[in-house]
């Protein structure tokens, strides 16, 4: 996968409507999922995968890939459906998601799923182990970067923290740390658990290059993996990615419990068509 | 990392409507259960009791707990996705005079803030209540929330209390019994639609002591938690092959009441089985048969416990039944012992 040219957004809605679509026919499947995450998310994916990293469809392992890192376990069914878009996994994959003996298990791990780099789940690990990785990839002397998705929950954990200041402190300028602020986790509002606010000027104070973005807008997200490409210092950089939970669900969006959440049976060819409708748009 | 974990090549005209979702349900069909038993007993103790306060760490409906929260919502604190930071504040209540009962996931407490707990809370023997659900092998999600180590974990820290109950009866009295005891105390903690075993059973938790909760003559079953709902279930399935099972539920782990099981074990002819729903590292197997050597008791002994390795992903009966913790699974494991 090589980048796409700048200005051209349309390929990417395309693959951000064909990410949402693959969620959405997974959380058929099980009637209920981690859904409202993978459709907010779903317009970062398209492009990391499709703008951002360098990846290669027929060799997932390729030793010059660019590595994402999902910390949050639970977003599986997001990586998985843009895995599926990239080719590294198949439309087949698709009704074995959740099941016994799955290469689809409804928490990421590595040993399980071919693109799926680290096994996530026990939320603040992720970063840490960017940082290891950026430091081997600089031993290795190799160009490839470490993109690691974490969560506005997942900051509440101590461990982030030292991995942030650890990045900075070793000049981690091929780590790019992407945070999903939907503001929800399980017990509810994230800014209501323990706010990790003002975000901004808490990575820019632990030394990271810090661009916020409206996460669901796919020229803002192009400009700032752009820029965090080409930032000249050696600093790390992070994108925090303000989201809508459902996005591109009109129904599901303006649903208030949506950390796991149950959709109805009949709701989920509702949510494909007002999803479909909403990209004719 | 590569992906080694081979399956069967996906066959879409057959969908599996196994799931591996983080909440999963072992309760049997028709079975009796209450909801929430702890979240409701805390609840009519903290009436009674102005020091009790609850802590969580995002997992207020995961733990049951928000049924405190609802009910108190001034004595209720969210620390947020933050267990270290949840122990650690939690020692600072109990240095100013509160029983705090925190509650998070078992693998969380156990391996994450491990340290605060030991220091912060246990060094001192601090009366904090920590209290965790997903113990052992009671959910689907795969490793990363399967605490197949906490007790093994959790028995190793000195003045720390260890308890594994059984069922909502056992829940409910727990709570007014640990939050007595002075010291801190881990519970591990079936939440939801929790099954209702032990009131056929006459029974009552005592902190500390095991209970003999029926009588047989070939088999020992000494276990804990939801693997005495098992072993009652499977004893009285062997008694249509004639064979006699003897359940002794030893639902506090530290301290073990080793003349209990010292009692039960000696009697001779008699297969003892330690069932745990915990690896066969460290767990209650290992603690027993400690015990027994220490005694000089060599009965036959065989352990129902998980694996020393990182479990699957899948739904929860068919994990069970692959790790031979299923009531089906202790019954064939039993008819070829014996």
């Amino acid at each position: 996968m090589t980048p796409t040219p700048h200005g051209d957004n349309r390929q990417l809605e395309q693959r951000a409507h064909a990410i949402r679509r693959n969620a959405l026919m997974m959380g058929k499947v099980q009637g209920q999922g981690y859904i409202a995450q993978a459709l907010d998310i779903a317009d970062v994916l398209a492009v990391s995968y499709f703008h951002a990293m360098n990846w290669r469809a027929d060799d997932p392992q390729w030793e010059g890939r660019d590595r994402f890192f999902l910390s949050i376990g639970h977003y599986a069914i997001a990586l998985y459906a843009a895995l599926i878009e990239a080719g590294i996994l198949t439309p087949a994959h698709i009704e074995t998601y959740g099941g016994d003996d799955s290469h689809l298990p409804m928490s990421g791990m590595a040993a399980y799923t071919p693109g799926m780099e680290i096994t996530g789940g026990s939320l603040g690990q992720g970063l840490s182990v960017a940082v290891g990785a950026c430091l081997g990839l600089k031993r290795k002397g190799s160009k490839s970067r470490v993109f690691n998705l974490l969560s506005d929950g997942e900051l509440g954990e101590g461990s982030t923290w030292e991995a942030a200041m650890s990045a900075a402190h070793w000049q981690l300028d091929n780590l790019v740390a992407i945070v999903d602020n939907n503001n929800q986790q399980a017990d509810g509002a994230s800014r209501q658990m323990l706010s990790s606010e003002p975000l901004h000027e808490k990575w820019q104070a632990f030394g990271w290059f810090t661009q916020r973005v409206n996460g669901n807008d796919l020229a803002e997200l192009v400009a700032a993996f752009d820029a965090a490409r080409a930032h000249p210092e050696p600093v790390p950089r992070v994108i925090i990615c303000d989201t809508k939970m459902g996005r591109g669900v009109s129904f599901l969006e303006a649903r208030e419990r949506n950390h796991f959440m149950r959709v109805d049976a009949d709701e989920w060819d509702k949510a494909l068509a007002d999803l479909d409708e909403g990209a004719r748009r | 990392m590569k992906h080694t974990r081979q399956f069967p090549a996906p066959d879409p005209s057959r969908p599996r409507r196994s799931t591996s979702a983080m909440i999963a349900s072992f309760v049997a069909e028709g079975q009796k259960t209450r909801l929430a038993p702890f979240g409701h007993a805390l609840v009519a103790l903290a009436r009674e009791r102005p020091a009790i306060v609850g802590m969580t760490a995002d997992l207020s409906k995961y733990t049951d707990l928000y049924v405190f929260a609802q009910a108190f919502p001034e004595r209720f604190y969210q620390m947020g996705m933050a267990e270290q930071l949840l122990m650690g504040a939690a020692a600072g209540m109990a240095r100013e005079g509160f029983i705090p009962f925190a509650t998070t996931y078992a693998v969380f407490a156990s391996r994450r803030a491990y340290d605060f707990i030991c220091m912060a809370i246990a060094e001192e023997s601090l009366p904090v209540k920590i209290v965790c659900a997903l113990p052992g092998l009671t959910t689907g999600y795969g490793p990363s929330h399967q605490a197949t180590d906490d007790l093994a974990i959790m028995r190793a820290m000195p003045n720390l209390t260890v308890i594994d109950p059984c069922d909502a009866l056992e829940i409910e009295q727990a709570v007014s019994v640990i939050a007595d005891h002075p010291g801190p105390v881990y519970m591990r903690l079936l939440r939801g639609q929790v099954p209702l075993v032990l009131d056929d059973y006459n029974y009552r938790f005592q902190l500390g002591k095991a209970a003999m909760l029926r009588e047989g003559r070939e088999v020992l079953f000494i276990s804990s938690g939801l693997m005495t709902m098992r072993a009652l279930e499977a004893a009285k399935a062997l008694e249509a092959d004639a064979i006699g099972c003897a359940v002794l539920h030893v639902a506090t782990l530290k301290p073990l009441d080793e003349a209990a099981i010292l009692a039960a074990a000696a009697k001779p002819g008699r297969l003892v089985v330690v069932a745990e729903n915990h690896s066969v590292i460290g767990g209650l197997g290992e603690a027993v048969a400690a015990a027994l050597m220490r005694a000089g008791l060599h009965p036959a002994f065989r352990q129902i416990a998980l694996p020393d390795a990182f479990l699957d992903a899948g739904a929860l009966p068919t994990l069970h039944d692959r790790y031979g913790i299923s009531t089906e699974a202790i019954c064939s494991q039993i008819k070829g012992w014996l």
